[in-house]
């Protein structure tokens, strides 16, 4: 027969063990394991071993780092040549906006940062107001700033523009402008009503089967064709305009996983306590598609700042396009001037790429609120 | 058929203010599945009906073509005097007459449970926020979970997110309630604890459709209890006849295999 157990006293919960650190049984259970596992350890200390000496030869102890001509970066065991950079970063900052209006350039800098670092900073408040700075007044005050004609300001023509401000321009307009239009073809392509499905669809498929190399083209060469004689408009803004419609497809995908994720019953639970269309849409179930969406939206974000760089094609002179311009200059051709010019450009590109993924990072996470436990 | 079911379908049917619903000849497809098969059914202001079957016998659809999550294809719908057609303003309306709690409780969980309750209020009334948290709070006290209020819904237990899936309903004031299986996808010690909530609703007069097995509760409230199977209305009584005198064989082989 089996005996009675009846437990008498209540046991109280009890730290867990803590072990010591052990350096030779940490390096045995995650470097050394297994076979592979050290295989695996012995190629990548031999391979980091060959490549990382002459990476750091190049780039910081065989590098040039003062000078004021291309005489400094040339010579035999000579590394990248930072001298160059330094003396053109106005230029890779400005473009050929003139150098005596530069500091609007950098006042629009100033603008975009108190309003975009404030935003991304939960804790400050204001939240509403920051949002309107961001989407109506900095936009239209950036504008008046750069382009001028008003207040005493020359005009400067986009043309001129160039450089960091036209990467940071192309890609905080295309980012700005592709994720509103992304969330509603999104939920055009899922609307009840076939007509808007199917343009939604239609216009969705059609984006993201051309190249954006294609649309560049298309709206610097054809789209002149089809306007009327005498119609011309701005061919920076052409291409932000072709930009922001092909990223919002992407983005229209994007938030489109983010919808098929939710359970039916949310939008049963909203219907049922009789919330409509829009209201539920932006009380009930954008805010969780989105929050689901962030990584891919933050992909397409990231391709598109990078996919920035392709505006050389059409003539226009960001980061990339200016650097590539400056190797021509006969005061500074030198063997090691590319390969800094575009390590330095791939530089810029990863820093900033990299800041958004980590800040996506930070989102996720604070934003896993309500699915936590 | 019993004699009830037979009663029932040939009563006149009761003047206006007094009936809740009334469906006569609803029939229902998924694709070329025969779902419901012609429904008649009138439910009295403050009526109690508990509804069961077999999984698959249409009883979770036949309440949700009452608030119009499911369209129906052929018969009438009259609630609270709307009739249901395509028409979407018809079935908002009747929406905010008819509250809904469903087996897997639905909570926003970007909401806090606060939050939950107050969306519907302020959203479809216009009521404003402030007057909306106190109502919102009436009822989680009368669900008997305010201290939670500011929690979000996965910070609570299973009976307690239906708890307060009940009192989001309920913040609409809604004339008519409807449960699709309320406790099947809890865990057995909070059973009790939404039922309860259940019970004291329906001893407050409210009219009440609950697709249930818990056969304990309809024998407790329910006016009458309905068994469905195949998409029909097979037999329906009230739970003193249901549970010791059915009719019909396919009823008595359900309860005999329910009620072991």
């Amino acid at each position: 027969m089996a005996r009675h157990f009846v437990r008498s006293e209540v046991l109280a919960a009890r730290p867990a063990p803590r072990r010591p650190f052990d350096p030779i049984g940490w390096l045995s259970t995650n470097l050394f394991s297994s076979p592979l596992n050290i295989a695996a350890t012995v190629l990548s200390v031999a391979l980091i071993a060959k490549l990382l000496p002459p990476a750091l030869d190049w780039a910081i102890f065989d590098a040039v780092w003062v000078g004021s001509s291309r005489e400094a970066c040339v010579g035999p065991g000579v590394g990248a040549c930072w001298a160059f950079v330094w003396a053109k970063i106005g230029q890779f900052i400005h473009g050929h906006y003139p150098v005596g209006e530069r500091w609007r350039v950098d006042l629009f800098f100033v603008l975009f940062a108190a309003g975009l670092i404030p935003m991304a900073i939960p804790r400050v408040p204001f939240k509403r107001l920051n949002a309107v700075y961001l989407i109506l007044a900095l936009p239209l005050v950036s504008l008046l700033l750069l382009y001028g004609g008003v207040f005493g300001l020359r005009v400067v023509p986009t043309s001129q523009w160039g450089g960091l401000l036209v990467t940071i321009i192309v890609a905080a307009v295309g980012i700005a402008t592709s994720i509103p239009l992304g969330i509603l073809l999104a939920l055009g392509r899922r609307s009840k009503m076939p007509v808007i499905r199917m343009l939604s669809i239609a216009f969705i498929e059609f984006w993201r089967g051309i190249p954006l190399i294609t649309v560049l083209f298309m709206s610097s060469v054809m789209l002149p064709l089809f306007l009327p004689p005498g119609v011309d408009f701005d061919k920076l803004l052409r291409a932000l305009i072709g930009i922001a419609l092909y990223a919002s497809a992407y983005m229209a995908e994007a938030v489109r996983g983010g919808l098929q994720s939710l359970p039916r019953g949310q939008y049963e639970a909203a219907g049922s306590l009789g919330l409509g269309y829009w209201p539920t849409m932006r009380k009930v179930i954008l805010p969780q598609a989105l929050r689901v969406s962030i990584p891919g939206i933050v992909n397409t974000a990231i391709a598109l700042l990078k996919d920035t760089s392709l505006v050389i094609v059409i003539g226009l002179f960001d980061l990339l396009g200016i650097i590539q311009s400056n190797f021509a200059d006969s005061n500074w051709a030198s063997p090691a001037t590319p390969a800094t010019g575009y390590i330095f450009a791939a530089l810029v590109y990863w820093v900033m790429a990299f800041a958004v993924s980590r800040y996506s990072l930070f989102l996720e996470r604070r934003l896993d609120v309500g699915r936590r436990h | 058929m019993s004699q009830t079911l037979a009663r029932e379908q040939g009563a006149m049917p009761p003047p206006m203010s007094d009936v809740a619903i009334e469906m006569r000849g609803v029939n229902k497809w998924f694709g070329d599945y025969h779902a419901l098969r012609d429904i008649d059914l009138t439910v009295k202001r403050g009526e109690r009906i508990v509804i069961c079957g077999p999984s698959g016998s249409g009883k979770s659809t036949l309440i949700r073509t009452i608030n119009g999550l499911e369209p129906h294809e052929q018969g009438r719908i009259v609630v609270d005097g709307i009739e249901l057609t395509s028409e979407l303003k018809k079935i908002d309306e009747v929406r905010r007459d008819v509250g809904m709690v469903f087996q897997h409780f639905n909570l926003f969980p970007h909401l806090t449970i606060l939050e939950n309750c107050t969306l519907a209020p302020v959203h479809v009334r216009g009521v404003p926020q402030k007057q909306a948290e106190e109502t919102a709070m009436h009822f989680l006290r009368r669900v008997r979970i305010p201290e939670q209020a500011n929690k979000y819904p996965g910070q609570l237990s299973g009976g307690q997110q239906q708890r307060v899936a009940i009192a989001r309903a309920l913040t609409m004031n809604p004339r008519i309630m409807l449960f699709d299986e309320p406790t099947s996808a809890l865990d057995p010690e909070m059973v009790k604890e939404v039922l309860d909530v259940m019970v004291s609703l329906a001893q407050e007069g409210m009219t009440m459709l609950v697709v249930t097995h818990v056969m304990g509760f309809a024998r407790q409230v329910a006016d009458r209890v309905i068994f469905m199977d195949a998409g029909q209305i097979v037999e329906m009584a009230d739970p003193g006849t249901f549970f010791t005198d059915p009719k019909h064989e396919r009823t008595r082989l359900f309860l005999s295999q329910i009620l072991e």
